[in-house]
């Protein structure tokens, strides 16, 4: 929906050049540059085992790449534990859903904000003061992202009892709670029923167009990609093989081969 | 009085985050306190004062500090008691080389050098967790029994290894009937037990608890493991070592290394496992359990007229204790805390369970 | 302070030796480790039941072989009990709840042992305890000699029934993941019996060579705790890491007792020393000399 009146992409947010990232043997990725800009909703797809996930951890840390860099806002970046990237605005959920299993629902979300939540543990200890200002200034904030998700009514149940679906959810609530210049999902919908489906492409919608919130994620439903993302970029065997629109990426002859399998 | 929600509306977020929310946990644990205050001095004896009330809640407090190391940071120690060692050494050390100390400011001094030895063996659990830190904290408990039976500095050269701990005196009172002791040990409890309790729902305990479920997704958060998991080191050896020092100068009144061995760690884990892990509440059912059932033990072998050797009657504790470990694991693993909350969400639906 | 370096090739020897049984204590939490995934605290206690069994059977006036015997089919039973009491119901818990289980076994094993048997110290004497002889100015005991030999025999015939024997390939499938080799059809429980009785064995063996170094009593259990950073510096999956680790930990702590004495006059420096190398070690090679790397995947 790139053509849709009143969106704005902007400038280069981020962008990843000649990244390589191998564990002994194994080559995830070779070679890969991508840039993700400022509002746009970039999809990352390819078949399994193309990289993609390497992809996301290369860029929120989690991994370090052997060689190429990466600029955020600008600024090239030196390794950085995911802690440090995570303060700088990014945030992410995981493929395997990665939710606090034994805190609720309020208090996993609430955990998107402790970055911002700072205050000494002493102030804590006491909760008094200035402490209890924040955290119920911070409580409201996470409220609006619950009722924004629709998930008012499991508030206090902990996750771990949570069917799948609802946790995908509370996992983008955790991760919005940081308020992130830059949102990767891993998968948002694997696993989903269609009408699952369609309320999370709202979300991840609603999210990019009312918070402005720029989005990069993977995901193998097709469907949902050409319909919600403005570019696509496509990995093979950890090298990038596509980069357009969806339309053009569709056409691509190079995409096709890949997904129907081609002797290489 | 039924245990009920209905008719409790909170209009405001504040009222929700209060620390119980619910009215009937508030008014228990009022009544509890002023039982704890004004009735159990009244009609407990000095042995029911001095044997059982000070011992159980100083376990309570060093619980409440394993607890929230291992219970809510996710951090296994097995030197719980080298830590609560530190905080006695350090607070004797105090106490007889700055004269005119007040005993509160040495408690507190020797809880902070145990959190520093702390955070010193907490070092390795950047890189490691699970059993393979339990035996970094094992390198604790025994370093640390090692350079207090070895070095004579911190026993003031005394030769029997067993001093007497120096008498405590606050405005001119000296705490020295069982009573007394009994008072100033709640009063310390209480309000360490509060702030755990408060941490634990701050963003502090939340970081704790994130670390603990997953460490990954924590970190990609930006929680910092580091630094969150040296702060649950230095505050659960603070609240070791401040029992430590109750232990030493309010329960057996001798500072010695040999009240502070493996055994007592593991003692101490025993309470927060089957207490409950990741419990305030736990830590002191756990406490009061690991207290009294020698108690019972021992009374119901007193039933048969002696026939039972007092070696086979411990033994029989340790099969006991350990079975009760065993069971706790396998059938409720969130320990007595979590059967607690169970009766209580049957009680809130009773009598229509359905 | 005097400096004799004979001293110190002395103590070099006898910490090897020394190594070589906490190498034969460590390989019990190695065989488990593999094949159940269990850090089994309990070991050490089983070293301590297997010795105190053995040696009041002997003091009954038992035969030594009908005394092993039923040394071993305790261990069994034993065997047995855990795989019905505490394994199956824990099966699929995180590593840490079972870990904590072993802990509750160690009192129970320890506890248990101690009604039927007391707790007193026994003495248990294999041939003439004094013999020995010397090369140089070295000194070496003929028991202490033999109890290696064993040791090094013992370790050599698991290491080849791991790698090469199908129970040995069954314990490793297991080890990896017990969905998928139940799925390809090992009997899990029966393969949890059989390592838990050889571990028993193992720390049968264990009882016997220390109880005859030092007598057998309580304070067993408690030199079977430094298995654990046997393992830390080894890894805990591998065999041979289990031995150089014994190695490492039993000379280095001789040798650390022996400096720390001359430099400043200290003892007592191997009770703690082996802890702390293991911990100093964890901080820059978490998966040991010979375990696999760690990768964790998100």
């Amino acid at each position: 929906m790139a053509d849709e009146a009143g969106k704005h992409i902007g400038e280069v947010l981020l962008s990843a050049s000649n990244i390589s990232l191998s564990f002994g043997a194994v080559h995830a990725l070779t070679d890969v540059s991508a840039d993700i800009r400022e509002h746009e909703i970039l999809a990352i797809i390819g078949p399994n085992g193309a990289g993609k996930t390497s992809l996301l951890n290369c860029i929120n840390g989690v991994y370090h790449p052997q060689k190429g860099t990466i600029t955020f806002e600008g600024e090239p970046r030196a390794d950085l534990a995911p802690s440090e990237i995570a303060r700088q605005g990014i945030a992410r959920t995981f493929q395997n859903v990665a939710l606090f299993k034994g805190m609720t629902t309020l208090d996993n979300i609430m955990t998107g904000r402790n970055t911002r939540l700072g205050g000494n543990f002493l102030k804590q200890a006491l909760y008094w003061g200035s402490y209890q200002r924040d955290e119920l200034e911070h409580r409201v904030l996470v409220e609006k992202i619950i009722d924004f998700l629709e998930i008012q009514a499991i508030r206090k149940v902990p996750v771990g009892r949570l069917p799948y679906g609802m946790q995908k959810r509370v996992e983008l609530g955790r991760a919005l709670a940081a308020e992130p210049r830059l949102l990767l999902l891993d998968e948002p919908m694997a696993g989903m029923n269609v009408e699952e489906k369609e309320d999370m492409s709202r979300f991840v919608l609603d999210v990019n167009d009312e918070f402005g919130t720029t989005i990069a994620l993977i995901e193998h439903d097709m469907g949902v990609v050409m319909d919600i993302s403005d570019r696509v970029i496509v990995l093979d065997y950890g090298r990038k093989i596509a980069d357009g629109t969806p339309d053009e990426v569709r056409a691509n002859q190079a995409v096709i081969d890949a997904y129907l399998g081609v002797s290489h | 009085m039924l245990y009920r929600e209905c008719g409790q509306f909170k209009s405001t977020y504040r009222d929700d985050q209060s620390i119980f929310p619910i009215a009937q946990d508030r008014w228990a644990l009022w009544i509890a306190l002023a039982v704890a205050i004004f009735v159990v001095p009244t009609i407990g004896s000095d042995y029911w004062l001095g044997s059982i009330f000070i011992p159980f809640l100083i376990y309570a407090l060093a619980a409440l500090g394993l607890n929230l190391l291992t219970g809510y940071a996710g951090l296994l120690s097995l030197g719980t008691a080298g830590f609560m060692a530190v905080g006695a050494f350090a607070t004797y050390n105090l106490m007889i080389r700055i004269p005119d100390l007040p005993f509160l400011v040495a408690i507190i001094l020797g809880g902070l050098i145990a959190a520093a030895v702390g955070v010193l063996f907490g070092l390795p659990s950047l890189r490691i967790k699970g059993f393979y830190l339990a035996v970094a904290t094992l390198a604790a408990q025994f370093t640390i029994e090692w350079v207090l039976t070895t070095f004579g500095w911190f026993t003031n050269y005394d030769a029997s290894g067993v001093i007497s701990a120096p008498p405590i005196e606050m405005f001119g009172y000296e705490f020295k009937s069982a009573t007394s002791r009994y008072l100033l040990t709640l009063s310390i409890v209480v309000v360490l037990a509060l702030a755990a309790k408060n941490m634990v729902r701050s963003s502090i305990g939340r970081s704790w608890m994130a670390i603990r479920d997953m460490d990954v997704a924590a970190e990609v958060i930006g929680i910092r493991l580091l630094r969150t998991k040296l702060l649950a080191f230095a505050i659960s050896s603070f609240y070791c070592g401040v029992a430590g020092a109750l232990w030493a100068f309010l329960y057996l009144g001798t500072v010695e290394p040999q009240a502070f061995d493996l055994n007592r760690s593991f003692q101490i884990l025993f309470m927060i496992i089957i207490g409950g892990l990741g419990s305030i509440l736990g830590s002191f059912l756990g406490a009061a359990f690991i207290v009294l059932l020698p108690i019972l033990i021992n009374n119901a072998a007193g039933l048969f007229g002696g026939a039972i050797p007092a070696d086979v009657v411990s033994n029989f504790e340790l099969v006991v204790f350990g079975s009760l470990i065993i069971f706790f694991l396998i059938v409720e693993p969130q320990g007595l805390a979590r059967l607690w909350q169970i009766t209580k969400e049957k009680l809130r639906m009773w009598p229509f369970p359905h | 302070m005097e400096f004799d370096p004979f001293l110190y090739i002395q103590a070099l020897f006898d910490g090897l030796l020394a190594g070589i049984m906490y190498s034969l204590v460590a390989l019990g939490f190695v065989l488990i480790f593999k094949a159940s995934g269990v850090f089994n605290f309990a070991q050490g206690t089983m070293v301590l039941m297997a010795a105190l069994t053995f040696v009041s059977l002997l003091e009954m006036g038992w035969n030594i072989l009908l005394a092993g015997a039923v040394t071993i089919a305790a261990l069994v039973l034993l065997a047995l009990a855990i795989e019905r009491v505490v394994l199956r119901p824990l099966v699929n818990q995180a590593p840490i709840i079972l870990f904590m289980a072993t802990i509750g076994l160690n009192f129970v094993i320890e506890g248990g042992t101690q009604m039927v048997w007391g707790s007193d110290p026994h003495s248990l004497e294999l041939g003439d305890p004094y013999a020995s002889f010397e090369i140089g100015p070295l000194f070496f005991n003929n028991n202490e000699l033999y109890a290696a030999v064993v040791a090094a025999l013992l370790v050599a015939g698991l290491a080849i029934f791991f790698q090469k024997t199908r129970i040995g390939r069954a314990l490793r499938a297991v080890a990896d993941d017990h969905q998928a080799a139940l799925s390809v059809g090992i009997p899990l429980q029966t393969i949890w019996v059989v390592v838990w009785t050889v571990a028993g064995i193992v720390a049968f063996v264990a009882g016997v060579v220390w109880g005859g170094r030092l007598g057998v009593q309580f304070s067993l259990a408690l030199l079977a705790l430094k298995a654990l950073p046997v393992l830390i510096l080894g890894g805990f999956t591998s065999i041979p890491g289990a031995i150089v680790g014994g190695l490492i930990v039993g000379a280095s702590e001789k040798i650390a007792e022996l400096l720390a004495f001359d430099l400043f006059g200290v003892g007592g420096v191997e009770n703690f020393f082996p802890y702390l190398l293991a911990m100093v070690f964890l901080m820059f090679r978490p998966e040991g000399l010979f375990g696999d790397k760690i990768i964790e995947r998100v």
